[in-house]
């Protein structure tokens, strides 16, 4: 049970590390500021959250994968917080229709 | 092991070549953010040698607050910008400092390279005395009872640099209200000021009571309360108040007088300046650090605001 915790956990973290690079690319290669953002907060969401998911099993009893929990939450926000701000930056106008 | 020394190596370069990009950006506002990256890189760095409370600060303060009142310089400083950068330091002062970075540069490679053997530790003479003291966290006995006067100083040297700050307001703006009103406008910041606050308040006093037996302690904590005050007042859901105000007055001298009322006590019923009464010695040390964080929250929060630039209300 606890091997396949494991290989579980090797899974969802190297899944989270590959969007983490994909983000990091994608910041890198994309045309302008808000498919940069785009890029970046794919990195954040999905990287961070199966990074968090991975560790999950490893963690120290109820409260810590709570913490784990809350640390990926406040992520998410302060991640969406500064992307709608630097996207509002950009284009002030807001979405073009 | 061999993964630890492979993710210590790639700090360290990192942390290198990030410092070298501060300091070679051309752009101010560039360069503050090279050096807030910096900060929570080197966070990272005093996690890995297993300085935690350090980590938290450097975050707190080296990252977060610093990161704050640079880019509030950096904002301020942009009309001249062009200007200063324009301007060609002389040959002579060139040398002189690039003379003085390699000596002090060389200082720090022999200290690195040829440490005494063995090191100087003062860790055995700390933990011994901590039952004592009644506080598990030996950074905070080091704080709060081995050097309080360090500690003691520290806050009164950042109440004088607020006065710096202060001082900076004309005339006719003194005991005025810092910055200009912001309009709370119903947007994405706002919802964050309204989300954060009550979880950031929480995390603020935890890291402030957990001090006295792990990583934490009144720096942390109070860091962790101005910038939830800073987010407030950036939202513009509440306006920063008037330096003028007593209760902003009182909070900002509290952590300090209560520090040094405390510390003259000692005086009286111990062995001198700023020793506790052993029996006493855990709760003192408690209720100093609720004080102080409370003066290091409002002197950040204030920090930030920067100097007084709206008339008095009378």
């Amino acid at each position: 049970m606890s091997q396949a915790l494991d290989i579980f956990t090797v899974i969802a973290v190297v899944a989270g590390a590959f969007f983490f690079l994909a983000g990091t690319v994608g910041l890198l290669r994309f045309p302008d500021p808000l498919t940069r953002l785009h890029a970046l907060t794919k990195a954040d969401n999905l990287g961070l959250g199966l990074v968090v998911l991975g560790l999950l099993p490893q963690a120290n009893g109820v409260l810590g994968g709570l913490k784990l929990v809350a640390v990926w939450l406040l992520a998410q926000l302060a991640g969406a917080t500064v992307t709608q701000l630097v996207a509002r930056a950009v284009r002030p106008e807001g979405p073009r229709a | 092991m061999t993964a630890g020394l492979a993710l210590d190596a790639g700090l360290a370069v990192l942390v290198l070549a990030v410092a070298v990009w501060t300091i070679a950006a051309r752009a101010a506002f560039a360069a503050v953010v090279g050096f807030v990256t910096y900060g929570l890189l080197l966070a990272i760095v005093w996690v890995r040698i297993a300085a935690v409370d350090v980590a938290l600060t450097e975050a707190a303060i080296g990252g977060g607050v610093t990161g704050a009142v640079l880019i509030a310089a950096a904002a301020r400083l942009r009309p001249t910008e062009a200007r200063s950068a324009a301007e060609r330091p002389g040959a002579a002062l060139r040398i002189a400092a690039g003379v003085l970075s390699a000596l002090v540069s060389a200082g720090l490679a022999v200290l690195v390279l040829y440490p005494p053997n063995p090191a100087p530790s003062l860790a055995p003479a700390a933990a011994v005395h901590l039952p004592a003291l009644g506080v598990g966290n030996p950074v905070t006995a080091v704080l709060i009872a081995y050097r309080a006067i360090d500690t003691l100083l520290e806050k009164v040297v950042l109440l004088l640099a607020l006065l710096g700050v202060w001082s900076l307001a004309p005339d006719r703006f003194w005991g005025g209200a810092p910055g200009q009103r912001r309009d709370a406008r119903d947007g994405t910041l706002t919802l964050l000021a309204r989300l954060l606050p009550p979880v950031g308040i929480v995390v603020g006093v935890y890291i402030l009571w957990v001090g006295a037996v792990a990583p934490g302690g009144a720096f942390q904590g109070g860091a962790i309360l101005a910038a939830m005050w800073i987010l407030v007042m950036i939202a513009g859901l509440h306006d920063a108040p008037e330096i003028s105000r007593h209760w902003v007055r009182f909070l900002l001298v509290v952590g300090p007088a209560v520090f040094l009322a405390v510390g003259l006590a000692g005086f009286v019923v111990a062995d001198g300046f700023l020793s506790y009464p052993v029996r006493y010695a855990k709760p003192l040390i408690i209720a100093i650090e609720v004080v102080l964080t409370l003066s290091i929250a409002v002197i950040l929060g204030l920090l930030v605001a920067g100097p007084p630039e709206r008339e008095r209300r009378p």
